[in-house]
C-alpha cells in the first residue's frame, strides 16, 4: 500500500511548503527540541488539559500526547477542501430538516426510507418541530483524511457532540510559545477566535423574540472525557457551564439555579447525548438530564445545539448517501469524496464483505471513538474470526471500507522521526451563516502503521497550520 | 452565578485555608516538641491537635500512642483520614476542577500545580528535609494562590463566595486553637515553658512579631487572646474576620439573606464593643464555643441562601 507522504513527496523530496520547516529543524540543536517537547508535556500537565479514559478507574486523568511537527496545509488545498466542508454540512442540515418534516428525499426514492425511519438515531418526537433557522447540527466535526494520491476522503460527519476544538487551540498555543521563531518563517492563519465564532451563531439561534439570549453549556460533568473541552469552551466564551442538576424547566421555559434565583436560558450548547437529555421522553434513568427539557424544546423556548435527533444523518448507515442529498438538495456535485461503503444488511456485500475482511475496515453502525472497528489489515486471525460471527449474527449493525490508505506526516517517537498516519477534523458552525476556522484537529496514531487515530486509542495531536496565500 | 458554582468556590477556598491552617497548628508542634520537656507533655501537645479537629477516634482507630512521628503521619497524609493536609488540598482542587471556568488560569494551574507536587508521594519522600520544611511548603503554596486571587480574580460575586470561605474557616480555626491551648495552659500558671507555649500559640497564627509591636511586653495570656479576638486589624482575630464576613455578605446579599447578614452584623458588634475583661468573667471556654456555633451556623446559613437549590416552584 502507497501512502501520501504530508513532508515528502514520491521522491522523497521535501514538498514546497514543508521546506522552511525542515530548514529550521536541521538548523535546530535536538537538545532544544527535547527540552521544548517536555516543558509542552509539563505544562499541559500543569494547565491540565487531560481527557478521562473510560473503563479505567473513575478520575484517570491522562494526557494526549502532543507532536512539535506541525501539519501544514498550502491555501489552494484549504479553499478546495473548506468549500467541500460547507457543501457537506449544508445538504446534511437541508437532510435533517427534510427528515424530520415532507421527507421529500424519502418520498424521491432517492434513499431508502427504511434505513432512516427504522434507524435508532431517528428521532419520531422531532417529527414536525420547528427548530431556528431551520439549523440542526450547529456545530459539525468532519473527519477527513487523505489517499494515496492526495485527495481528502471525508470519514465521518460528527453532527452529533464533536470533541476536539479546544486541543486545536491549546495545540496552537503551545506551539507560539515553544517556537515562535517559526511563526516569523511561516504565514500561518489564527484559529484562537473559534469561540467567538461559535457564541456568535449560539446567539444566532435564540429562539425569536429574544433580544439578548442568555447562552449556557450543558455538560455531563466532571468525568467526562471531554469535561476539559467543556470547562474551556464555557470560559472562553464567558457563559456557564452547567449540569443537568443546574436546570430545571417550568412553564416550559427552562432556568437555571443561581445565587440571585432562578434565571432563563435561552440557548443550551448541550454536549450530552440525545439519550440523556430528558429523562421524562428518553432515558428515564439518565441524572444528567433535565426533565422537561423537550417540551420547552418544542414549545419554541429554548434552542439546543446541536438539535436533537442529528444522529440520524450521522448514522454510518446513512453516510453512503450524502453525496446523493448534496444532488438532492443543492443540485451541485459533491466536492469532497465519500469512501466506497458495504453496507452489511445487504446480502451481497455481506457476502462481499465476509470473503474480504482481512482487507477492510469494518466498523459498527452506531459506533464511536475507535471502538468496536476491525482494521483487516493489522488484525490477528482471531480478530477476524471474532469479527465474522458479530457480523453474522448482526449484519445490519456493520459496515465495511476498503482500508484507505491515510497520509502520513513525519512525528517525533521514542526512535526519533518517523512517519506516522493522521487525519484531520475541522469544525462547520452554523448559523445565520456559515463560518470555519482555517485549520482543525489532527489526530496522529502514535503506533507504527496504525490506522486508528482516536485518542482514546492511543493517538496524539499536531498543530495544523493552514497558510495565508501567497 | 449558579447556585453550584458558588458552593465549590465557597468549598475550595475553606479547603486551602484548612490546609494552610493546618500545616501552621504542625509546624508549630513540631517546633516546640524540639524544646525540652518531659514525653508526657510532648504527647499533650500532639494529641492537642486530634482534639482540635476532633480526631481522637479516627486516629486512635489505626495508631496507638499520639506521638510526634504517629500524629504528623496521620496528620500530613494518612490515606483514611479525611481532615489531612493532603486531603484538604485534594478537596480543594477537586471543587476548583469543577469550576475551572469560574477562576483564573492562573489560579487553577496554582492549585494543580501543588496538587501535583503533593500526589503519589509517601510521608517520607513528602518530609525528606524534615516535616518543616514541608509544612513552609504549604504555607507557601496556600499563599500563593490566595495571592494568585487577590491578583487576578475579577472582584465579582464568585470573589466574594471566595472569601466569604476563607474567612468563615479562618474565623473558626483561630477559635479553636486558643481554646484547645487555653484549656491546655490554664492561664493563671506562670511556667517558664508557658513563655514558650504561647509564644508558639502566637506563631502559629503568625502573631509573634505583631504581638511584640503592638504591645512593647513580655506575652501575658490575657494579651494574648486579646490580639487574638478583638483586635481589628490582625487578620487572624475575630474581629478582622468577622468584619469581612460582614462586608461580603452585605455584596452578595442582594435583598434576600437579610436574616444571615443581620446574625454577621450582631456577632460583628459584639466583637468590635467587646471587652477582653468581659470575655475573661463570662469564661473563655464558653465564650469561644459560643462563637464557634455561631460561625458554623452562618455557615450554614449562607448554605442554604446561596449554594443549595433555590428559587425553584414546589
Amino acid at each position: 500500500m502507497n501512502f501520501y507522504n504530508e513532508m515528502h513527496d514520491a521522491d522523497g523530496r521535501v514538498r514546497s511548503h514543508y521546506r522552511s520547516y525542515e530548514d529550521w529543524l536541521n538548523a535546530t540543536a535536538p537538545e532544544r527540541i527535547a527540552s521544548k517537547r517536555a516543558e509542552a508535556d509539563l505544562a499541559f500537565r500543569r494547565v491540565g488539559i487531560t481527557f478521562a479514559v473510560y473503563g479505567e478507574e473513575a478520575g484517570t486523568e491522562r494526557l494526549i500526547p502532543f507532536d512539535i511537527i506541525p501539519r501544514i496545509i498550502p491555501a489552494t488545498e484549504w479553499e478546495s477542501l473548506a468549500a467541500g466542508l460547507r457543501q457537506r454540512v449544508r445538504a446534511l442540515n437541508l437532510f435533517l430538516w427534510d427528515v424530520y418534516h415532507g421527507q421529500e428525499i424519502l418520498r424521491a426514492k432517492r434513499i431508502p426510507a427504511e434505513p432512516v425511519l427504522k434507524n435508532s438515531q431517528y428521532r419520531p418526537e422531532m417529527q414536525g418541530v420547528d427548530v431556528p433557522g431551520r439549523i440542526y447540527a450547529h456545530i459539525a466535526g468532519v473527519d477527513v483524511v487523505r489517499a494515496e494520491a492526495g485527495e481528502f476522503y471525508v470519514l465521518e460527519d460528527n453532527l452529533r457532540v464533536p470533541s476536539g476544538v479546544s486541543y486545536m487551540i491549546e495545540d496552537r498555543k503551545m506551539m507560539m510559545r515553544l517556537f515562535p521563531e517559526l511563526f516569523a518563517r511561516y504565514q500561518v492563519r489564527p484559529v484562537q477566535h473559534y469561540p467567538d465564532l461559535l457564541l456568535e451563531n449560539l446567539r444566532a439561534v435564540a429562539p425569536a423574540g429574544i433580544e439578548n439570549p442568555t447562552c449556557a453549556l450543558l455538560t455531563p460533568g466532571v468525568y467526562n472525557s471531554a469535561y476539559f473541552e467543556h470547562t474551556f469552551l464555557a470560559q472562553q466564551m464567558g457563559i456557564e457551564l452547567v449540569e443537568g442538576r443546574d436546570l430545571f424547566v417550568r412553564d416550559e421555559t427552562v432556568f437555571m439555579r443561581t445565587t440571585q434565583g432562578p434565571r432563563r436560558v435561552d440557548v443550551i450548547y448541550r454536549r450530552l447525548d440525545d439519550d440523556f437529555l430528558d429523562p421524562e421522553v428518553f432515558r428515564a434513568d439518565s441524572m444528567l438530564g433535565v426533565p422537561g427539557l423537550l417540551r420547552a424544546y418544542k414549545a419554541g423556548r429554548v434552542t439546543l445545539a446541536n438539535a436533537i435527533g442529528t444522529g440520524i444523518a450521522d448514522d454510518k448507515s446513512i453516510y453512503p448517501y450524502v453525496p446523493e442529498m448534496i444532488r438532492f438538495y443543492l443540485g451541485e456535485e459533491p466536492i469532497l469524496n465519500n469512501v466506497p461503503t458495504y453496507m452489511c444488511r445487504e446480502p451481497k456485500d455481506l457476502a462481499y464483505v465476509l470473503a474480504h475482511l482481512a482487507e477492510l475496515v469494518v466498523k459498527e453502525v452506531h459506533g464511536a471513538g475507535g471502538y468496536g472497528m476491525l482494521v483487516g489489515p493489522a488484525a490477528s486471525k482471531a480478530e477476524i474470526g471474532h469479527f465474522r460471527a458479530l457480523l453474522t449474527a448482526n449484519p445490519a449493525g456493520y459496515i465495511a471500507q476498503p482500508t484507505l490508505a491515510l497520509s502520513s506526516c513525519p512525528t517525533f517517537v521514542d526512535k526519533g522521526i518517523a512517519p506516522r498516519h493522521l487525519d484531520l477534523r475541522p469544525f462547520v458552525l452554523s448559523g445565520r451563516e456559515t463560518h470555519m476556522v482555517p485549520g482543525g484537529l489532527t489526530r496522529v496514531a502514535l503506533t507504527e502503521s496504525s490506522l486508528v487515530v482516536n485518542s482514546s486509542q492511543g493517538g496524539g495531536t499536531k498543530d495544523t497550520w493552514v497558510l495565508e496565500e501567497e | 452565578m449558579l447556585s453550584r458554582t458558588a458552593d465549590h468556590l465557597f468549598w475550595m477556598s475553606r479547603y486551602v485555608e484548612r490546609a494552610e491552617n493546618l500545616a501552621r497548628l504542625l509546624d508549630v508542634a513540631w517546633q516546640m516538641s524540639l524544646v525540652p520537656q518531659s514525653p508526657e507533655a510532648a504527647n499533650q501537645n500532639w494529641n492537642g491537635i486530634l482534639v482540635l479537629n476532633s480526631l481522637e477516634d479516627a486516629f486512635a482507630r489505626k495508631y496507638g500512642e499520639a506521638n510526634a512521628n504517629n500524629v504528623l503521619r496521620f496528620m500530613v497524609n494518612e490515606p483514611d483520614n479525611p481532615a489531612s493536609l493532603s486531603s484538604c488540598l485534594r478537596m480543594g482542587r477537586e471543587n476548583a476542577s469543577a469550576v475551572r471556568g469560574a477562576i483564573t488560569a492562573e489560579m487553577w494551574e496554582t492549585l494543580n500545580a501543588a496538587w501535583l507536587e503533593l500526589t503519589g508521594q509517601s510521608y517520607e519522600q513528602l518530609t525528606t528535609n524534615g516535616p518543616g520544611e514541608f509544612f513552609e511548603w504549604v504555607k507557601l503554596r496556600a499563599s500563593l494562590i490566595r495571592g494568585v486571587t487577590l491578583g487576578t480574580m475579577l472582584q465579582d460575586e464568585a470573589f466574594d463566595f471566595i472569601r466569604l470561605g476563607t474567612l468563615l474557616e479562618r474565623a473558626d480555626n483561630t477559635a479553636r486553637i486558643l481554646d484547645v491551648k487555653y484549656h491546655v495552659l490554664k492561664p493563671e500558671a506562670e511556667e517558664a515553658s508557658d513563655f514558650y507555649q504561647w509564644g508558639a500559640l502566637l506563631r502559629s497564627v503568625s502573631a509573634f512579631e505583631v504581638y511584640r509591636k503592638i504591645y512593647r511586653d513580655v506575652i501575658n495570656p490575657k494579651r494574648v487572646a486579646e490580639l487574638l479576638i478583638l483586635h481589628p486589624d490582625m487578620p487572624r482575630s475575630l474581629l478582622f474576620c468577622l468584619k469581612g464576613v460582614v462586608k461580603n455578605l452585605e455584596s452578595l446579599s442582594n435583598g434576600h439573606a437579610r436574616e444571615t447578614l443581620r446574625r454577621a452584623g450582631q456577632l460583628h458588634s459584639e466583637l468590635r464593643y467587646g471587652r477582653i475583661e468581659d470575655i475573661l468573667e463570662h469564661g473563655m471556654h464558653e465564650y469561644l464555643n459560643d462563637f464557634m456555633d455561631r460561625i458554623s451556623d452562618l455557615g450554614d446559613r449562607v448554605s442554604s441562601d446561596f449554594l443549595v437549590s433555590f428559587g425553584e416552584a414546589a
